[in-house]
């Protein structure tokens, strides 16, 4: 039981650390992410809430990101990262899709999850940026050209799952096992008597936890950068489907 | 008597169960090998899937650009040949131990992807073919093959690497070598994807 529990500790203590060393690629915290202050808030948030809502009647993670410049990094191995380590989309469905623009570099990507290979082909995805996204950039007109490109793509996804309410007993099932857990500390730290104090950061970093995952629920549409909730993976895993773009 | 029949039979006790301890390590490593051969297996017939959906798209594209830029024989041509070498060279899975099997494999491939990309350079001159929309489509699929395969090679080359570990770590190399698994072959970068390819006019 003893080594269980050491093991929660280090899990604990190594995430934040391996998220810093990882810190190139960047963490999406939102579902529409401009580091590069581009768009309004509320543009960022008319965007934040529409790719919000695509999630939850859909499933499908559909996600926005815009940098200033990939610093001579290549474009696919960019996105590919980006797109795996936030773990977008669900798990056992693959479907999430990352809709990259790199501005100075004046390159973009879309970048398609195994799930939905099928709705939104390679092929369809190149033309979205050739035909619809492309024109408005050249103008400069970056949120029109933003909002029709992500229009595009949730209605070629559309349709292809539905939400049938996995990443709602998702959040029922996660409380549930912390609050084993913390059963179990509980018990474990009276048998121990005085020893107590020594463990006493962990449960408070468990019920922290906790207390973030379920403000997620109620906080979304949080603004580019700031804050917590918004965006969180669901698992997805991506082989590098998709077409890049320039204009 | 009786002392001796208690010595003798903790002795054998304590062989017994010696014996049981290293089978079932060795079961248990035999078995870890297996799981990790089948990962392997899968992974590979993920970068077989990807090359084997690029062979099938390049007729099509020949076909397009050969209406549009026809003097541009070479080039084409080259590409068709290369795709017809890869057509012959097939690796199964149980090769995948094979350094010269695969390296021949991997040779034939890159070869197929520099006459590509060759091809595709040199269509950026043909307006015609800049505004035919479906050879833009073609060249997109095409792309899109040839990142995925970039990006299943890398998840092959990952599994491959988890496998060769365990297989070469002592003392567990001593059941992998008992039971016959093998070092396995990873892909090596493309010399010729590594520098942009040239284009004489």
């Amino acid at each position: 039981m003893c080594r269980v529990l050491r093991r929660q500790i280090y899990f604990l203590l190594f995430v934040p650390i391996l998220l810093l060393a990882q810190s190139e690629i960047p963490v999406l915290k939102n579902y529409a992410n401009d580091f590069t202050r581009t768009f309004k808030k509320s543009e960022l948030y008319t965007m934040n809430s529409a790719l919000k809502q695509f999630d939850d009647s859909t499933s499908n993670q559909l996600v926005f990101l815009m940098i200033n410049s990939l610093e001579g990094y290549p474009l696919e191995n960019f996105t590919y990262e980006t797109a795996s380590r936030n773990k977008i989309g669900a798990q056992k469905k693959n479907n999430g899709v990352l809709f990259f623009v790199a501005k100075e570099d004046r390159k973009m990507r879309i970048e398609v999850g195994y799930g939905l290979e099928g709705a939104l082909p390679d092929a369809l995805a190149s033309s979205i940026l050739r035909n619809e996204v492309k024109p408005y950039f050249k103008k400069g007109e970056y949120f029109a050209g933003v909002s029709i490109g992500l229009d595009a793509i949730m209605k070629a996804t559309r349709g292809e799952y539905s939400n049938d309410q996995e990443t709602d007993t998702d959040e029922i099932k996660f409380p549930f096992i912390y609050i084993i857990l913390i059963l179990i500390f509980i018990s474990l730290f009276r048998k121990k008597g005085g020893k107590g104090g020594g463990g006493g950061l962990l449960p408070w970093l468990i019920i922290s936890s906790m207390g973030s995952k379920g403000g997620s629920k109620s906080n979304w549409g949080g603004f580019g950068g700031g804050g917590f909730g918004g965006f969180s993976g669901g698992g997805g895993s991506f082989g590098g489907g998709g077409s890049s773009g320039s204009w | 008597m009786k002392k001796g029949w208690i010595i003798a039979l903790s002795v054998i006790a304590v062989i017994v169960l010696v014996i049981v301890l290293v089978v079932s390590w060795g079961v248990r490593n035999y078995n870890n090998f297996v799981g990790l051969n089948e990962g392997v297996n899968q992974a590979w017939s993920q970068v077989e899937n990807q090359y084997q959906r690029r062979f099938d798209l390049i007729p099509n594209l020949v076909s397009t650009v050969k209406g549009v830029a026809e003097f541009e024989k070479e080039t084409y041509t080259a590409v068709t040949e290369a795709r017809a070498k890869v057509g012959q060279i097939r690796l199964s899975a149980d090769q995948l131990g094979d350094p010269q099997a695969f390296q021949k494999f991997q040779q034939a491939q890159d070869g197929l992807s520099s006459a590509l990309s060759r091809l595709l350079v040199v269509s950026e001159n043909y307006p015609q073919l800049k505004a035919n929309e479906n050879f833009l489509q073609l060249q997109a699929q095409l792309e899109g093959t040839e990142n995925r395969i970039s990006v299943e090679r890398m998840k092959f080359n990952q599994v491959v690497q988890d496998y060769n570990t365990q297989i070469k770590r002592f003392p567990a190399a001593i059941i992998a070598n008992f039971t016959g698994f093998k070092e396995k072959q990873y892909f090596a970068a493309a010399e010729s994807a590594q520098q942009a390819p040239k284009v004489e006019f």
